[in-house]
């Protein structure tokens, strides 16, 4: 395994491909509100319009006449204002709706990317988490998403407004002087250039801003993670100091980042003004010398248009930043979006299946207690093998970084019901044999197989439902006991949970809790001893009656007291199962069928405890504490 | 709560004021423009003039040169104000939260202070950049306009005043209604927060039991709830821009009416009305202005007032007033001691303790699972504070101790061994950040580590992962004796940390500690007799109680307990 990677990018410029992605992902899934948003902008800017537009006409022709009237009449004045009043209502209605419109958008867009990461996640593989920092991972969810959120509500409907604004002004410059609009749009063509270049510089920071948020986060929350050890040691200032050197790079991109946004808009706006008083000298000497066709009236109204031309441009240099920071943001959303899933290739299914009368399975709907792998053959046959928990090992070789091999010609055999356990040095490659069976990591060269089938033709999912797993970190989660004993059969019965309580000895210490099995767990359980997270991680894989449990030895904390009754728990629940056990206390797997002896990821010695003992080797070295085992 | 946050200002107070002044300066530049302008029309290009063209236009070159230095300067300090607010909100926060204690940090949960670390700082931060820049913008150019219209026709101008005060009165409630449901929705943020980080820490499990469908429902439900809570303030917030289009429309009609009036008789000129449409306009955009950012504040008050509570938070457990800086020796006493995790807690998980234990002396701890025999060691450096009773170090309560000479004195190896990110030596440093290579290798020889460490291709400069995942669980716990010892403690905690140590180096170690620190006073916890049965004396622990405190063959003798635990070991051994 290697260092914690960053999610982010090392702040290299920004791909415009991001932004391409970003929109076809917004406007994709919400077309349709996008099309009635754009309805309504433009309705909303006509009425804008229509509401500059309607001074001038009042006052020429409403309000001018009645001057030089003595009888004033003013009913053809309410008559406009009353017709103008519709207009703006409805402006007004249609602002309403689009901006409602937005709200739905946004919130949901934010939603979607939301679960689009968190499924995303849920699909990739181990190793993935094994080699990013949580923290980093935690970041994608909330500094990265809330980027976007300001680029939907905003940023876009502003785009829509400038553009529909744009276009029209631009048709009318064109009509009134085609050299004047040139002169404009090679100022544009300036700006566009003074743009790329700030908003390059600005995104590169924006990029690292969100890579040090990652940063920073990984690190607080690694602090409050260890936050007993923390003060345990008067570390705190320390872990300041650490902290100010993050938080103080998060401050050096920040500043850069929103600098370069900041002047966006006062360069943009000025070079608009430039560009005003180039058209007005260039468009003056041409009405003075009459080239062109352009008259002093055009100039004056072309000089209007410059400004509504520029004046949009402006508003949406403004929109620019968010758009850069929502880039970076979109950035490390992506990357992680775009990890490789865990590859499934299996076929090989787990159904219920029942006994007929000549010894064959066939497949059942209802629950029975004999399960079967269901596996189709090439010729549409299809093959119903009984799920026993055979597990063979051929020729397995195996490393998680390549050229550094972890573990090597691993052969093994378990019948079903035995139980298997593994000894040895740490980095011999225990916990990793566990790893590959329930294939949270593929082999490199040989076989595994399960019943006769290569695990690789197995659906990963069934697989998994086939093997219980008790891990050396009790991992539980937020909810009520009986729920954490339900993970993995949640319509499981009451009577079962406390069934399988009894199994792993929890119910005693459960009943005694004052909210007993509904007594709420936060925080992975910390309310909970050690060795009663571990019985209650013992009663989960109990209730998921598997029939093959890998157990990374979780009984190593354990007041002997309880581990007496865990053991005795244990026993029952491995009788019938094929079981792999890690054995870090060697007391436990005494009445192992096979031990194996790992050793810089080979398989050294194997038998029983007895065997091991008399040939004097690892093991009884092992055994008497002459050398560590973990 | 503002005022609170604003004294973070600190340092970044000049640049703080600078920006809006640049901001200023822009403002004032930007007004005179539009009269350069009508001069560059009316002056030069109606009436043919080259010559004024040219003046008026390298005028207002100059005058947007000015504007854009101005601009450009008032960005510049801007985000540099900005940035280095957020910096040191993060940092104050960050700095309460060491002080805080176990009950500080359940009252938030991790995961909630991460997010008020790092989204509700970045909400703050948009929103004082926000205001540096916008706050003197808007109201610069309202004044400007106002006053014009004042000017033109007071009047009138009431009209404008109407629809401020109208206007200022819906926002103010809009507002009022939002700012509750933000505060409801980050505390969503934090439960969807929560809810990823749980999932990732356990992905092994996730995937073990194949429940990722089950997760992503779990999740959803979570983002879901966030959505509709946030879609239920926007919903408000929405409101914003149609009633300030409403008050704009209405305006423009009552001016043109009421206008066409004065006009009619003579009392205003046409030209006087079309300025005061501009001037509306100008007006009520600034007032839309301010309404986008009073909604950008009234977003970020919820998150301001998260960070506040962070800096206000006053740590459970803080030092005494006149704290005591020297401590004689390892002796530790219980005098009626009774514990309990939470307030209102029917029984205290530690009920009646009384235990006195000579310094130099070494004892064991033993008891079943729950027992409490980690939160009585806890007690001793004041990890939590006792309900009842008093626990004394060196003959004075812990309490009357400055905190950091009491847990400089008192070592505790945990029970959950937590490494962190860095090199084997900066881990082992926590215990003395200024032990030489020598030291450290002597710690690491006392707890058996040396070896294993020396083994390691880059020795004691080997990277640890986050959490320690390279190492074995008897790697951790001899690292993490070491460093326990490189304080050089006056006590030293063992809470059941040999227990993926084989015996034989668990043995070395207990003998090396016995030799070369007689005068630290020992406690060990352990499930294995053979760990604890050569202590001085050993603590045999029941259901929040003592039951018997003897030497190895007392015990054997008399409690029963003990005699339980005896047996079932022994009989494992012999197998």
């Amino acid at each position: 395994m290697s260092r914690p990677k960053n999610v982010g990018t090392d702040g290299k410029k920004l791909d415009i491909n991001v932004l391409k992605r970003l929109l076809i992902y917004i406007l994709s899934r919400y077309k349709i509100h996008y099309i009635f948003v754009f309805i309504c902008i433009v309705i909303s800017s006509l009425a804008q319009v229509s509401a500059s537009l309607f001074m001038k006409i009042l006052i020429d022709d409403y309000i001018t006449p009645l001057i030089f009237t003595v009888e004033k009449d003013f009913t053809p004045l309410i008559t406009a204002l009353m017709v103008m009043a519709s207009i703006y209502l409805i402006g007004v209605i249609t602002n309403f709706i689009y901006q409602k419109l937005l709200v739905i958008i946004s919130q949901g867009t934010l939603e979607n990317i939301r679960r689009d990461l968190f499924s995303h996640m849920q699909k990739l593989p181990i190793s993935y988490f094994d080699t990013h920092s949580h923290g980093d991972i935690m970041s994608i969810y909330t500094n990265d998403t809330d980027t976007l959120r300001q680029v939907i509500s905003q940023s876009i409907p502003q785009f829509l407004v400038s553009f529909f604004t744009i276009i029209s002004v631009f048709i009318s410059m064109i009509i009134l002087s085609v050299p004047l609009t040139l002169i404009t749009l090679s100022m544009v063509v300036v700006m566009q250039f003074v743009l790329k270049k700030i908003m390059s510089k600005s995104g590169r920071y924006f990029s690292k801003q969100q890579k040090m948020l990652g940063l920073e986060n990984g690190y607080i929350e690694e602090m409050m993670e260890g936050a007993r050890v923390v003060k345990v040691f008067n570390y705190e200032n320390k872990a300041i100091n650490n902290f100010n050197k993050i938080n103080k790079d998060l401050f050096d991109a920040s500043f850069q980042a929103n600098k370069y946004a900041n002047i966006l808009m006062p360069v943009v706006g000025n070079l608009g003004h430039i560009s005003y008083v180039l058209v007005a000298l260039i468009g003056g000497a041409m009405a003075v010398n009459g080239w062109g066709n352009l008259t002093i009236g055009g100039l004056a109204s072309f000089l209007t248009l410059n400004r509504s031309f520029n004046g949009p441009l402006n508003q949406i240099s403004q929109q620019l930043n968010s758009v850069i920071m929502a880039m970076a943001g979109a950035e490390r959303i992506f990357k992680l979006l775009d990890e490789e899933v865990e590859v499934d290739n299996g076929f090989v299914t787990l159904v219920n299946a029942k006994e007929n009368e000549d010894g064959s399975l066939s497949e059942v709907e209802k629950v029975t207690n004999i399960w079967a792998w269901k596996h189709k053959r090439e010729k549409g046959q299809t093959e119903y093998v009984r799920l026993r928990g055979d597990v063979r090992f051929y020729d397995v070789n195996f490393s998680y970084i390549e050229n550094k091999p972890v573990l090597k010609g691993i052969n093994l055999y378990a019948e079903p019901g035995e139980k298997i356990a593994f000894v040895g040095a740490t980095g011999a490659g225990k916990t990793t044999i566990t790893n590959l069976i329930n294939r949270f990591y593929d082999i490199n060269h040989g076989s595994i197989t399960y019943d006769g089938i290569d695990i690789k033709l197995i659906k990963k999912d069934d697989l998994r439902r086939s093997l219980g797993i008790v891990l050396q970190d009790t991992n539980l989660f937020t909810g009520t006991i009986e729920e954490n004993i339900k993970y993995a059969r949640p319509n499981a019965t009451f009577e079962e949970v406390i069934e399988a309580a009894k199994l792993a000895n929890a119910h005693y210490f459960i009943k005694h809790l004052e909210h007993g099995y509904d007594t709420v767990l936060t925080r992975s359980g910390a309310s909970l001893s050690q060795g009663q997270r571990q019985l209650l991680s013992i009663a989960r894989a109990a209730l998921a009656n598997s029939p093959v449990l890998i157990l990374d030895e979780a009984t190593s904390s354990i007041d002997s007291q309880t581990e007496r009754l865990v053991q005795e728990g244990m026993d029952k629940l491995m009788s019938g199962r094929t079981t792999f056990v890690i054995a870090h206390r060697l007391s436990t797997i005494k009445n192992s069928n096979v031990i194996m002896v790992l050793d810089n990821g080979e398989i050294i010695e194997r038998g029983n405890h007895k065997s091991l003992l008399e040939k004097k080797g690892t093991y009884y070295k092992l055994y008497t504490g002459l050398i560590e085992n973990d | 709560m503002i005022k609170r946050l604003l004294q973070e200002v600190k340092e970044y107070k000049k640049a703080s004021i600078l920006a809006p002044l640049f901001m200023v300066g822009e403002v004032i530049m930007e007004l005179m423009l539009p009269f350069l302008m009508s001069f560059i029309i009316d002056q030069g290009v109606n009436k043919g003039d080259l010559k004024a063209v040219i003046t008026y236009g390298s005028l207002m070159l100059l005058v947007a040169f000015i504007s854009l230095i101005c601009g450009f300067l008032s960005g510049h300090f801007a985000a540099y104000a900005s940035s280095g607010f957020v910096m040191n909100l993060r940092r104050s926060m960050f700095e309460n939260i060491q002080t805080f204690s176990f009950a500080n940090i359940d009252k938030y949960s991790t995961s909630g202070l991460v997010t008020r670390m790092m989204t509700d700082a970045t909400n703050v931060q948009n929103a004082y950049q926000m205001s540096l820049r916008m706050m003197v913008r808007a109201p610069l150019m309202l004044i400007v306009a106002m006053f014009m219209t004042f000017y033109i026709n007071s009047e009138l101008a009431v009209i404008f005043l109407v629809a401020a005060i109208f206007l200022a009165f819906l926002l103010g409630f809009l507002i009022l209604k939002v700012n509750p449901i933000f505060t409801e929705g980050f505390k969503k943020y934090d439960d969807m927060n929560a809810s990823v980080q749980e999932n990732i820490s356990n992905i092994r499990v996730v995937k073990a039991y194949v429940k990722e469908e089950d997760e992503k429902e779990k999740f959803f439900n979570a983002a879901s709830a966030l959505r509709k809570t946030f879609r239920r303030a926007e919903n408000y917030l929405v409101f914003n821009s149609p009633i300030m289009q409403l008050t704009m429309y209405s305006s423009m009609l009552a001016l043109s009416w009421f206008g066409a009036k004065y006009i009619a008789y003579g009392n205003m000129t046409t030209g006087e009305l079309m300025s005061m449409f501009t001037y509306t306009i100008n007006i009520l955009m600034s007032l839309m202005m301010l309404s986008m950012i009073f909604v950008m504040l009234s977003m970020s008050v919820a998150s301001a007032k998260r960070i506040v509570e962070v800096l206000d938070e006053k740590p459970s457990i803080t030092n005494p007033e006149n704290p005591i800086t020297e401590i004689k020796n390892g002796t530790i006493e219980f005098e009626n001691v009774s514990f309990g995790y939470y307030e209102g807690e029917e029984k205290y998980v530690l009920q009646n303790i009384n235990l006195k234990i000579e310094s130099g002396e070494t004892i064991g701890i033993i008891g079943s699972t729950g027992a409490s025999k980690t939160t009585l060691t806890s007690l001793i450096p004041r990890l939590y504070d006792v309900n009842e009773g008093s626990v004394k170090v060196g003959g004075i309560d812990v309490r009357d101790y400055d905190l950091v000479t009491l847990r400089d004195a008192v070592s505790m190896v945990l029970q959950k061994n937590v490494l962190f990110s860095g090199t084997v030596i900066e881990n082992l440093r926590w215990g003395n950040e200024f032990a030489s290579l020598e030291e450290v290798q002597n710690a690491a020889r006392l707890a058996s580590a040396h070896d294993f460490i020396e083994e390691m291709p880059k020795g004691y400069d080997s990277i640890v992962e986050q959490g320690g995942t390279n190492f074995s669980g008897g790697q951790k716990q001899r690292l993490t004796i070491a460093r326990a010892l490189l304080k050089n403690p006056k006590i030293l905690i063992l809470d059941d940390s040999t227990s993926a140590v084989d015996t034989a180096t668990d043995q070395k170690i207990r003998e090396a500690l016995k030799t070369t620190r007689p005068e630290t006073t020992k406690l060990i916890i352990s499930q294995r007799i053979s760990s604890i049965q050569d202590a001085d004396r050993i603590i045999v622990m029941d259901e929040s109680h003592i039951t018997g405190i003897g030497t190895h063959e007392e015990l054997l003798a008399f409690n029963k307990l003990y005699q339980e635990v005896y047996e079932t070991q022994k009989r494992g051994d012999e197998e």
